[in-house]
């Protein structure tokens, strides 16, 4: 592999139950498998937010993976549907933005299924390289104005989010 | 908003630090990113000697977070929680970043692996920034305990927990408790009778002050969590009134309808339409089988109830539902023989001298329906040969892949006992023999010794249809011997197949109503393959014997008595705690919406009317978080999971992603985090 080829920087949501041990399992069986996800635990599918997906792109993410565990399996009896259903929609309004199909993948694997996530992140990784990357949106970041909006969205989220916690 | 957040690497030997270059993580996260302190990396950090160097960091450096990069924190999370807890730290102000099983042992790219730690490493920085101090909860234990299922493993652990005063109810949905245990004849490999064991073990339940027995009876719901379920459980119509039955059996004997048994004598054998499914049965009651018996069906006969001594029949007695409250629950429910017909090349229901396992179980049991005779289907004729077909519905793509690890040795049994009691010729067609457990392979030994003959090979079917004048009137057993590379095509008078241990048919059921998993093949989960094979992802519910995965009896009553032993710690301690991550909905800016009350599974999310907010009830929420995304006013808050958190986490993962890709990456292994 040389320095000079793309790799994809993917933000990848695991479950704690099921795919985080996925993914712990193809370590302990040392399954290889590209290194471009960079993983955030969250106790559930159903806690991914869209906005999180969102996030992760607008941040230069070329792709986001949400992994959780096999419909009917959730730790959590039945969150997994919702995730279903939301990533679904996500999909619909990324494909409406010209996000190309396969950057937001929702992969199902199982905490004995270590193998089966390195192959879907082998596959998606692939996908994306051959996709190239996504600076979305693009060039924004040579343009002044959607800068500002950016730091004006962000501190206001950020003002929101402090009136949460107090 | 300043913190000082303490960053430690592990090397793990050459576990982490022979594929990422952990001293230039630590460097890049300590130079580069806001509010790191420290930044250190350690050959093993777990040690007491890297624990302590994180407390006296915290100490002397003021930390007020830290980060451990390391292994799974499903291994070592608690270690360095207590490791900053001891040094006065909330634990919750800790965070594990898994650059092992993550990350250097799933590649060789240094570089890559180096790129992504210090992502990792910088996106939990920015994250634990944004964590707050969480208190554990605790609850109180009830010491009551449910056990689902009467069999062996069950009754192990109900005896176990009742030894030490504490009531257990034993769900048990046949009319006794026994389970396939007390179905068989013999157990291997000692030989003893299984009877003679159980029995014993059946009546101490059955007479123990503090076992509560609800046979006949079926688990409907389950609510609450660890410490306080509540459970509904629907006790059937047996139509006799347990209060003045003796037991005596006249009802039995003048019950005029016979049917087969196909549960306890597996088609075998016959029952009457009240029965009591074996003699040692408990309780000692019956129950009348009301798609059979003449009164339910025609509204005649009435026998039982003229003949009972006692007057104990009761045609107008309806199901009851019992609710129990208990501290834990533990399921036992075993596990169903593969229907053997799903493999028509074996001619099982068409080959009359075709037996499943279960079947010849029956036959050698002297209580069974031939009074032990092992003979033909016409009850008559002893074969002078006998083929034992194993895996059959296990290791076969076809049917379950997995191995139903108790076949084998009840396979070499059956060999045994053949030559034993009719000296008839055996062939034992195996895959590989998979005697693995403690004096299992001296078994094997023996039985070779004694003349069973053993042919490799999986079998392709099962005829009657001759090709010489050797194979008429036989069953002719056509197998390739992989040993000597043949077909070969043995002809024997009967034919046992070993079929496999499969989830019982309605697990899944069971499982979505406790609020646990099954494995792909409809197996329980346990909480850990090797660590924890008793307790499951739901706290309070654990697992005993072959509902698991398929085991044998002395593996079934260890896990009873591993199930026994953790619920009365729990008992014995009294409390339970309960992780803090639980949704709160700020009141005062929820519009009511009510948009999260459908979303939580668990009822935790309560409307209230008058005020028109929703409100979570913490003691029944798990944390997952859904309705947290859910919430378009975004103020339900997810403790330890919030929003502001996993957005910082998220950009700080992505704090290299607008440097230049032509760049080479190995600068910013030296150079950090682009700001």
């Amino acid at each position: 592999m040389t320095d000079l080829e793309f790799q994809p920087k993917i933000i990848g949501f695991l479950c704690n139950w099921c795919s985080y041990r996925a993914a712990d399992l193809a370590g302990s069986t040392r399954t290889r498998y590209a290194p471009n996800v960079r993983y955030v635990r969250v106790m559930c599918s159903g806690r991914v937010d869209p906005a999180f997906v969102m996030k992760a792109l607008s941040l230069g993410a070329d792709g986001v993976l949400v992994a959780g565990c096999h419909p009917g399996e959730c730790h959590y009896l039945e969150q997994n549907y919702k995730t279903m259903r939301r990533m679904t929609m996500l999909q619909h309004t990324l494909r409406q933005l010209g996000v190309e199909e396969g950057r937001v993948r929702l992969v199902w694997a199982s905490a004995a299924e270590g193998h089966r996530l390195a192959k879907a992140i082998d596959e998606m990784v692939d996908r994306i390289r051959s996709l190239g990357p996504l600076r979305w949106p693009a060039g924004w970041q040579e343009r002044p104005e959607v800068l500002a909006a950016i730091e004006r969205v962000a501190s206001e989220h950020a003002s929101a989010a402090q009136e949460v916690a107090t | 908003m300043s913190r000082r957040v303490g960053v430690y690497v592990c090397h793990c030997g050459s576990n982490i630090a022979g594929t990422i270059d952990c001293e230039a993580v630590a460097r890049a996260v300590g130079e580069r990113v806001a509010d790191v302190a420290v930044s250190r990396d350690y050959k093993f950090m777990c040690s007491s000697l890297g624990q302590s160097m994180i407390q006296e960091d915290i100490e002397k450096e003021k930390l007020d977070r830290v980060v451990v990069a390391a292994c799974s924190p499903h291994l070592h999370e608690k270690t360095f929680r207590r490791a900053c807890s001891n040094a006065g730290l909330n634990p919750y102000l800790m965070q594990m970043v898994n650059v092992r099983e993550h990350i250097s042992w799933v590649t060789k790219d240094q570089v890559e692996a180096t790129r992504k730690a210090t992502a990792m490493v910088t996106g939990a920085v920015e994250r634990v920034k944004r964590q707050e101090a969480l208190e554990p909860q605790y609850v109180p234990v009830n010491p009551a305990t449910l056990v689902v299922g009467g069999g062996i493993a069950g009754l192990q652990t109900a005896i176990e927990i009742a030894e030490f005063g504490h009531p257990v109810y034993v769900v048990e949905r046949e009319p006794s408790i026994g389970g396939h245990m007390a179905q068989f004849d013999k157990t291997f490999p000692t030989l003893d009778c299984s009877a003679c064991i159980l029995t014993p073990r059946m009546s101490e339940a059955g007479q123990h002050d503090c076992i509560h027995l609800l046979t006949w009876s079926e688990l409907e719901s389950v609510s609450g969590s660890v410490g306080n379920f509540k459970v509904r459980v629907r006790k059937k119509a047996r139509y006799v009134n347990s209060e003045i039955c003796t037991g005596c059996g006249v009802c039995e004997e003048k019950c005029p309808i016979k049917v087969v048994d196909d549960v306890f004598e597996a088609g075998l054998g016959i029952r009457k339409a009240i029965y009591m499914p074996f003699p040692q049965a408990v309780p000692k009651m019956p129950v009348i089988d009301t798609a059979h018996c003449i009164w339910f069906v025609r509204g005649k006969c009435r026998a039982c109830e003229i003949f009972c001594p006692t007057k104990a029949i009761a045609f107008d007695q309806k199901d009851e539902i019992v609710e129990l409250e208990v501290g834990n629950i533990v399921l036992a429910t075993g596990y169903d023989l593969f229907d053997c017909r799903r493999l028509p090349q074996y001619g099982y229901g068409r080959l009359d001298n075709v037996f499943t396992s279960l079947e010849f179980e029956r036959m050698c049991n002297a209580a069974g329906p031939t009074g032990g005779r092992i003979v033909l289907r016409d009850r008559e004729t002893e074969p002078r040969s006998v083929a034992v077909i194993h895996c059959v519905g296990s290791r076969d793509k076809r049917t379950n892949e997995y191995c139903s690890a108790t076949c084998c040795m009840a396979a070499l049994k059956f060999g045994h006992l053949v030559r034993e009691r009719i000296g008839a010729e055996v062939y034992s067609f195996y895959i590989d023999i998979r005697t693995f457990s403690k004096d299992y392979d001296e078994f094997y030994q023996r039985v070779m010794d004694e003349g069973v003959h053993f042919v490799r090979g999986r079998v392709a079917e099962v005829t009657d249809v001759p090709r010489s004048p050797a194979e008429e009137g036989k069953l002719v057993v056509q197998c390739e011997d992989t040993l000597l590379g043949v077909q070969r095509r043995i002809p024997v008078d009967m034919v046992i197949l070993m079929g496999a241990l499969e989830p019982r048919a309605d697990a899944r059921d069971l499982a979505l109503e406790a609020g646990i998993s099954c494995s792909m093949n409809g197996w329980f989960t346990e909480r850990h393959p090797k660590l924890d094979p008793v307790a499951t992802m739901t706290d309070g519910v654990f697992l005993a014997g072959a509902c698991q995965g398929p085991k044998d009896i002395p593996s079934s009553v260890a896990q009873g008595a591993a199930a026994a032993a953790r619920i009365l710690g729990m008992i014995t301690r009294g409390r339970v705690e309960i992780e803090p991550v639980v949704a709160t909905i700020d009141e005062e800016r929820c519009s009511g919406c009510r948009i999260c009350n459908a979303l939580c599974p668990f009822h935790a999310i309560e409307f209230d009317e008058a005020r028109h907010v929703s409100h979570v009830q913490a003691s029944l929420c798990k944390g997952c978080g859904t309705c947290v995304a859910a919430c378009p006013a975004q103020v339900i808050r997810g403790a330890h999971f919030m929003n502001e958190q996993i957005f910082a986490e998220i950009e700080g993962l992505l704090a290299d992603a607008w440097s230049d890709v032509s760049e080479p990456v190995a600068a910013f292994a030296a150079g950090g985090v682009d700001d």
